[in-house]
């Protein structure tokens, strides 16, 4: 019993202590977030090591959420008569919903990870102190670029999600279920709201995409320096960027969804 | 420059434009439309009483197969009739100049379209022509409310 209790304790005063430091971290990097935006060549690198190599998982992921969305809901749609709103709904769900989430999900496995790794091992290797001890910051150097070309990267990647997803609805939809192309579009232009919508899908994405670089940076700065300790920031960064992404995705939902 | 910089600038370049691409597509999708560009195709007009919930680019069917498009929906300020502007096909130019042309409903709770049935004469309608015989879209809550105020009026007597 009593080493349940203590185990108890250390876990939360481990996680205490890991919310606490990933609060002091976060400040840290503020300061160098104008700085960084002088140097774009940095930012230039991150953008392709982490945005445009998640580009292909994003779009495969897009068109076939996009493909499987339509299949799913032409079945319910069809007992109601309302075949035609496939493609409202389906974008809705998308540019709301969908995109931002499972596009944040997936730069969180595919990009965190590896930054959370790369930052990880630099550390394990010693390269950070190496950079210290020739006078060049770390964090300018390496942790701000990775985080801002993250949060550029993120809200592209949700909007290319978002919109493969709508090419994989309407090839469904209108060449496979023959759903009628000009009704197809209409009822998007009719119900999808650029700011109530696509505002909203893209706040979204922008808040994600902070929270999945951040989390990446931290967990891969802040590694032990072993291998097992390598692994386990990439593992952490996956795991707590996306119950992150998922509790964040609920609380801006509730607080933006219109009529409540 | 070396060779491997310029690759990482020319992908990371095509990536943001990929990105400000689907943006601008999204947007676009949000807007409203921009109208149908049909290759082939000639314009009716037709008014009407009441239009319902009639939607830019329904379809209009013939024999409940779509040829065109309602293209502009408007209203005449001394006529106080709704005035619809509609594409069709330029295959299907045969049209009667005494073609009937309702707004239907497809299924009970679908959208509007425009039903056309063809009349029997021999001259046909041709572009920017106006179909003279119309039909309003039937407005459930309206029939709900005259069956209903029917029914107490029978029940008063």
């Amino acid at each position: 019993m009593s080493t349940l209790v203590r185990n108890s304790w250390l876990s939360f005063s481990e996680f205490a202590a890991t919310f606490g430091g990933f609060q002091m971290f976060s400040f840290r990097l503020l300061p160098y977030l104008p700085g960084a935006l002088l140097k774009p060549r940095l930012i230039s690198e991150q953008i392709y090591s982490i945005g445009v190599l998640s580009l292909v998982l994003t779009m495969f992921g897009g068109f076939f959420v996009g493909t499987v969305l339509a299949l799913q809901s032409y079945g319910t749609l069809v007992e109601f008569g309302q075949v035609d709103a496939l493609g409202a709904f389906a974008a809705e769900a998308l540019v709301r919903e969908l995109g931002p989430v499972v596009a944040a999900l997936l730069f969180a496995g595919r990009a965190g990870s590896a930054v959370a790794s790369e930052l990880g091992l630099m550390r394990a290797t010693d390269q950070i102190a190496a950079m210290e001890l020739m006078a060049v910051d770390p964090i300018e150097r390496i942790v701000v670029p990775r985080f801002i070309a993250g949060i550029i990267s993120v809200p592209l990647l949700a909007a290319i999600f978002s919109t493969v997803g709508m090419l994989g609805v309407y090839l469904v939809g209108v060449h496979l279920l023959r759903v009628d192309a000009g009704a197809f579009w209409t009822h998007i232009h009719d119900r999808v709201d650029l700011f109530e919508d696509l505002g909203n899908g893209m706040f979204k994405s922008f808040v994600f995409g902070i929270s999945a670089s951040l989390m990446g940076v931290y967990e891969g700065f802040n590694a032990a320096p072993t291998p097992a300790g390598v692994s386990r920031a990439a593992t952490r960064t996956v795991v707590i960027t996306s119950v992150w992404i998922l509790l964040f995705d609920f609380i801006l939902t509730g607080s933006t969804l219109p009529g409540i | 420059m070396t060779n491997t910089a310029r690759g990482i600038d020319i992908s990371v370049g095509l990536f943001i434009l990929l990105g400000l691409g689907s943006v601008i597509f999204l947007v676009t999708q949000s807007l409203g439309s921009t109208g149908l560009s049909d290759n082939e195709s000639y314009t009716l007009h037709a008014r009407f009483d009441h239009i319902g919930d009639l939607k830019l680019r329904a379809p209009v069917a013939l024999a409940g197969v779509t040829i065109g498009r309602v293209s502009q929906i408007s209203v005449d300020p001394g006529e106080f009739r709704a005035t619809v502007d509609f594409q069709i096909d330029s295959r299907f130019s045969q049209l009667p100049i005494d073609t009937f042309a309702s707004i239907a409903t497809s299924g009970i709770f679908g959208g509007k379209y425009i039903d056309l049935s063809p009349g029997g004469d021999d001259m046909v309608l041709q572009d920017d022509d106006e179909i003279e015989f119309t039909q309003s879209a039937i407005l459930l809550e309206n029939l709900i409310g005259k069956f209903m105020l029917n029914s107490k009026s029978a029940s008063a007597e």
